[in-house]
């Protein structure tokens, strides 16, 4: 019997949990890597070739290159691991929750400071307003 | 004897860290998160507990996917603030208390706790963050550290009720423990905040300040608060809450509240403080 995911119905969330994490092993354990000074040299030397070194899909090469973390996440990604990502390329938490909700991030800490996004709309699929999904819950 | 003298509760909000080791606890913007743990600093000074047992969960950071403990603790004699991606914090090395981690180790493991014994990690934010909120920037940190790592990275976390009845089974351990010790617990992480996704940035002001009172009053009532409930009111990142249902699980049901702090935003995430007492 397969688990169940009660959270399943989220908007514009995806849930880390065993099927994530099995997609997203060499994906994470790649942002890993970058724990250290050496290999971040070596990725931003070539960063192509430095990821053709991991037994990662296409897809997750892509939007590693691409620097699209909702395809990272829906692709098996885990924030925290992602994070090593993204403090190689000097960026922060909030410049990068930013860039997965569409908005600017002077906007994104604008909406930070009056209070941060609602929960009213967001707490399940199809609820109006209707937030944006992402792409992994459609699997 | 030992004891259980008090239980705090704090966020652990890396951006806070950063804030503090690069001068800008001062600006608009960070003042009043500091504001709200200066009581709490002076409060510490004047208790000068010997050990803090703090509950905290590793970033990926001590922790990749290789090996997941659900709960990890720290019996080393002294841990390293961890390399981020960031280089390290500049904060003190973080002494350990091995003979009480052991003993706390040994007597929750007997007590069907199947603890993970660490003897060499690296600290993360999740653990430095909430010493620094407490005890400031000192050359050294004024009291001894037992980490306790929670997994709730990767889902699922331990339920709530695990966490309440681990903190049971500490508070028991350190009562058993022949030092005469001043022993806290800290559960740390939360409150409301993702941080992926289109949903990113999610706050939920009402059901923090609603769950904390709850946490005082009936913490039997909100250790069976089931996971999505945190996913879905309190975001993804929220879940981590269940850490401080430790901290809540090893004082008595009945407690006093000696500070209360509620802050929004600290970068991603709303901040909560407590500090608990046992009513004598």
């Amino acid at each position: 019997m397969a688990l169940e995911k009660p959270y399943a119905d989220i908007p514009g969330t995806v849930v880390f949990d065993a099927d994530q994490a099995r997609k997203g092993y060499h994906l994470n354990q790649f942002c890993m890597s970058l724990m250290k000074a050496d290999n971040r040299a070596r990725f931003k030397a070539d960063e192509r070739a430095y990821l053709d070194e991991w037994p990662m899909s296409e897809d997750q090469k892509r939007a590693v290159l691409a620097r699209d973390y909702n395809r990272m996440i829906s692709l098996g990604g885990n924030i925290y691991f992602l994070a090593k990502l993204f403090s190689t390329d000097g960026k922060s938490f909030q410049y990068t929750a930013a860039s997965m909700t569409g908005l600017t991030q002077e906007a994104y800490a604008l909406m930070m400071l009056r209070g941060g996004r609602s929960p009213e709309g967001n707490r399940r699929v199809g609820e109006t307003p209707a937030p944006e999904r992402s792409e992994a819950e459609g699997e | 004897m030992a004891r259980i003298t008090a239980g705090i509760a704090t966020s652990h909000v890396p951006a806070i860290g950063a804030a503090l080791d690069n001068g800008r606890a001062g600006e608009p913007y960070w003042k009043p998160v500091f504001a709200g743990y200066e009581f709490s600093r002076q409060w510490l000074a004047e208790r000068k507990p010997d050990v803090v047992v703090l509950v905290y969960n590793d970033h990926a950071s001590a922790f990749s996917l290789d090996i997941v403990p659900t709960f990890a603790i720290g019996c080393a004699a002294s841990f390293q603030p961890a390399d981020e991606g960031w280089g390290p914090r500049p904060v003190p090395i973080v002494e350990g208390h091995p003979e009480l981690a052991l003993h706390i180790a040994q007597s929750v493991i007997q007590q069907d706790f199947d603890l993970t014994i660490i003897n060499r990690m690296d600290v993360d934010h999740g653990l430095t963050v909430p010493m620094s909120l407490l005890f400031g920037q000192p050359q050294r940190w004024p009291v001894r550290v037992i980490p306790l790592a929670v997994n709730v990275v990767l889902y699922p976390p331990p339920s709530g009720r695990r966490c309440f009845e681990l903190g049971k089974a500490i508070r028991r351990a350190v009562e058993s423990f022949d030092e005469d010790l001043d022993v806290e617990v800290w559960g740390t992480g939360g409150m409301s905040h993702q941080l992926h996704g289109p949903r990113a940035g999610l706050i939920n002001r009402e059901w923090d300040n609603h769950w904390l009172d709850r946490l005082i009053e009936d913490p039997e009532a909100v250790s069976r608060i089931p996971h999505v409930e945190y996913l879905r009111e309190a975001g993804s990142e929220g879940v981590e809450l269940v850490m401080w249902l430790i901290m809540r699980g090893a004082l008595d049901p009945r407690v006093r509240t000696v500070h209360r702090f509620y802050h929004v935003p600290a970068s991603n995430t709303a901040v909560g403080h407590v500090i608990l007492e046992n009513e004598e």
